[in-house]
């Protein structure tokens, strides 16, 4: 990988971080909102369901963990195991892939048609 | 204070272990001090660097008690615990012979980053007017006194964890010459310190910054190499 590859993902992690503060804030926030009077898993489905504002703002979150989590993994794992090169890129970037497949699939059962 | 103090002293090579001394306590007395009466009086094997002793020439640094000190201003006053202290050669370079290090590597890196300078002018030329009050060279004045003893890269969890990091001195001088107005080869040497071996390795862990002798911050060096790297990788100068 080229050094300004690496440079970009570097950048690419600490945009990620950024957002993903941000979403963890409003997402801690509505979910203490939410249950505070005791609302049951089927009452919240029923009022996320079908709601597009919401269902963008989870992917924006999942987008935001399947960037930074294969980053951080990939440091993680060549200096602690030594492990570099090429096995170890595509192994990070199919955590990333799972992540977001994961993460999309959970978006689509909370705020899709129906559960997955 | 006691009258002895009691020294453990690393002997041999990587594989080597302490030998115990005992050596008298004196008002003043620096490490420095204990091990060149270690030498001198009780086992002259005992092979160890230093040359000004007067924390200019950064040859003496060691590993004093498990932190990378220069020894020649550490007063055994402060790092004494219960009378005793444990002194080793530098950790992250290899061993030569008790308490001597292979430092080429350490000062390799320094030529991998660039860490030359490179101008334009002759010796023809009249200098280069440089404000002390500008920004870029305010820069250079928090970073430029490094005396290259090797405590910041001793000290560094990144170094141990990956060899190929070229480590807070040698990214340090890329920051101070990224700085100097007069230097033509940034371009060469944002690339050079660029990425998973240079400055983008770097953890913030702030060792560096919390040991070094000469109290600089390689860490806010690193800091600024990393933003101005990002900067020149997103416009595609890299």
């Amino acid at each position: 990988m080229s050094a300004r590859a690496q440079v970009l993902l570097w950048g690419a992690q600490r945009i990620s971080a950024m957002v993903l503060a941000l979403c963890l804030i409003v997402h801690f926030i509505t979910m203490i909102y939410a249950i505070r009077n005791g609302l049951t898993a089927a009452e919240i489905l029923g009022r996320t369901q079908g709601n597009i504002a919401w269902a963008g703002f989870y992917m924006l979150f999942v987008a935001a963990i399947a960037v930074h989590a294969p980053i951080g993994l990939r440091t993680i794992l060549s200096e602690s195991l030594g492990w570099r090169g090429r096995s170890l890129e595509i192994s990070v970037l199919t955590v990333g892939i799972a992540l977001a497949l994961w993460g999309a699939r959970a978006v689509y059962a909370v705020f899709g048609g129906g559960a997955a | 204070m006691s009258e002895i103090l009691r020294v453990s002293v690393w002997r041999g090579e990587e594989a080597g272990g302490f030998q115990e001394f005992e050596v008298p306590r004196l008002e003043s007395q620096t490490v420095l001090d204990v091990v060149t009466y270690i030498q001198r009086s009780l086992d002259s094997t005992l092979s160890y660097r230093y040359a000004c002793r007067v924390g200019m020439c950064g040859s003496c640094a060691m590993t004093v008690n498990g932190k990378a000190r220069w020894t020649c201003r550490t007063h055994v006053a402060k790092v004494a615990d219960h009378g005793r202290v444990e002194i080793a050669p530098l950790t992250n370079l290899p061993v030569i012979k008790d308490l001597v290090t292979d430092m080429s590597e350490f000062f390799d890196k320094w030529s991998k980053a660039r860490g030359r300078f490179q101008g334009t002018q002759t010796r023809a030329d009249d200098f280069v007017r440089v404000s002390p009050e500008s920004p870029k060279r305010k820069q250079v004045d928090e970073a430029i006194e490094c005396i290259g003893c090797g405590v910041c890269y001793s000290s560094c969890d990144v170094v141990s964890w990956n060899p190929d990091y070229l480590g807070p001195a040698a990214l340090n001088r890329a920051w101070t010459l990224f700085n100097d107005v007069r230097d033509v080869d940034q371009k060469a040497r944002l690339t050079a310190v660029a990425g998973d071996a240079g400055c983008h390795a770097c953890h913030t862990h702030m060792n560096c910054t919390e040991r070094c002798p000469k109290q600089l911050s390689p860490t806010a060096g690193i800091a600024g190499l990393k933003r101005a790297i990002l900067a020149a990788a997103l416009k595609g100068e890299l």
